[in-house]
């Protein structure tokens, strides 16, 4: 699971719909790949927009990361160098790092959902359907 | 091709009916059902090639995620009930798709939030009408507004009418799945069979076990799914294994969307299906 897809998912259960705890999903005992992936600045830069930055500085501190900016990189252009710079370490971070293994804690009701072989499951108990 | 489909029992409870006739039969037949899917629909190519540069979208039930690489400008999640599929399309995509286990009536995202959504083949499978019509409901509450849902089921009225619709027909039938022998070519040692049962005698067996006391046997499904691991070898001799089915028809797709408080935007049918992109208003 890439980092990206962190920011695309919460907690399934519905009575945590409501609650602004669901999301993002604490991530605990992670175990982390970097894999080298083709670089596409227009791609991050248009992901850039749609993100939930405090999402992201959520998620990469769960996994070890405090060196992101408090605020979400603006005017970024893809065919400025300083842009590409930012550009190019948004790409490690989301499309390069994935999660293979570990849990996602909803902050909310604690529900534990697992991480296995790079597949997140969000299936539940039939009790919290 | 020889095998008929034959009509449901009625009144099964709807979640026992999805797991036995559903979710652990794509479990099952997934290695071999996800070589059959590789060929994308033209309607649903298109309706993938004409969003918008970069948005954001779902599939909602995306088997080996067939369709999550047609568009590479498009960001998609996948999500699937089958594992054994899921699976399947992360590895023929070496890592690339973007897919999860999820269950598509409890979808593990924000409201509100992805520009647009498919779900091919799998709202048939729900086992009655308010389900169905939930699903889409629910898959609809993830898209922005204006966002798009196209939807595919399958249709009672099948052009090459080897199930051709006659009015008053069965809608709600198994549909056999025949599990190839052996895909390999190298020679294997054969195991010796534990039990001599078709699939379907197996699982008339555990309906009626099942039907009455649901919870009784978890364990012993454990169980089987160990041996399954096990044995996946001998999963690839012939068997049939039978798929449940709700035969759209006519209008009735149209109808659903509309309970389900979307707006049908375009629709049609392709290929023995009925489809609607539905538009959360
Ligand atoms: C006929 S296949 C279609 C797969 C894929 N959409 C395609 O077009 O190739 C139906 C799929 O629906 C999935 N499915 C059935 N019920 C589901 C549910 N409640 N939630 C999520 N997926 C479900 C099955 O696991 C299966 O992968
Ligand atoms: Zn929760």
């Amino acid at each position: 699971m890439k980092f990206l897809t962190t920011n695309f998912v919460k907690c399934a259960i519905k009575t945590c719909d409501s609650s602004l705890e669901a999301f993002p999903l604490q991530y605990s005992e992670c175990e982390l790949v970097q894999e080298e992936q083709e670089f596409n600045p227009e791609f991050i830069c248009h992901m850039l927009d749609r993100l939930d930055w405090q999402a992201v500085i959520k998620v990469a501190k769960d996994l070890g990361n405090t060196s992101l900016p408090p605020n979400k990189p603006e005017d970024i252009d893809p065919i400025m160098e300083d842009s590409q710079a930012i550009l190019r370490d948004l790409h490690t971070l989301l499309v390069e790092t994935r999660i293979v293994e570990g849990k996602m804690i909803c902050r909310n009701c604690e529900h534990i959902y697992y991480i296995k072989n790079s597949i997140p499951n969000f299936l539940l108990p039939p009790h919290l359907c | 091709m020889s095998v008929p489909s034959i009509a449901i029992e009625k009144a099964l409870e709807p979640n026992f009916q999805e797991q036995e006739f559903v979710h652990s039969v794509y479990n099952d037949i997934a290695s071999h059902f996800s070589q059959t899917r590789y060929k994308p629909w033209p309607i649903v190519e298109d309706f993938l090639k004409t969003r918008p540069d970069y948005s954001i979208g779902l599939d909602v039930g995306c088997g080996n995620g067939k369709y999550l690489g047609v568009n590479e400008k498009l960001y998609m999640i996948g999500t699937d009930r089958s594992d054994g599929l899921i699976t399947c399309g992360h590895e023929i995509s070496k890592g690339q798709y973007n897919v999860g286990v999820a269950d598509g009536l409890n979808l593990p995202h924000e409201n509100g939030k992805f520009d647009f959504a498919i779900s091919i083949a799998v709202i048939h499978h729900f086992a009655n009408e308010d389900r169905r019509i939930e699903a889409i409901r629910h898959i609809l509450s993830k898209l922005r507004k204006g966002g798009e849902l196209l939807v595919y089921c399958w249709a009672l009225e099948q052009e090459n009418s080897r199930r051709g619709y006659k009015d008053g027909d069965e809608q709600d039938i198994l549909i056999p799945w025949v599990l190839q022998k052996k895909q390999e070519k190298k020679p294997k040692v054969k195991k010796q069979r534990k039990s001599k049962k078709t699939a379907i005698e197996n699982q008339l067996d555990s309906l009626d076990l099942k039907a009455t006391e649901p919870k009784a046997d978890e364990m012993e499904e454990t169980k089987i799914e160990e041996e399954k691991v096990q044995d996946e070898q001998k999963a690839k001799e012939e068997q049939t294994k039978y798929r449940y089915y709700h035969l759209y028809k006519k209008g009735e797709l149209h109808e659903n969307a509309i309970k389900a408080g979307g707006s049908v935007v375009r629709e049609g049918y392709e290929k023995d299906n009925w489809w609607c992109v539905i538009k959360n208003e």
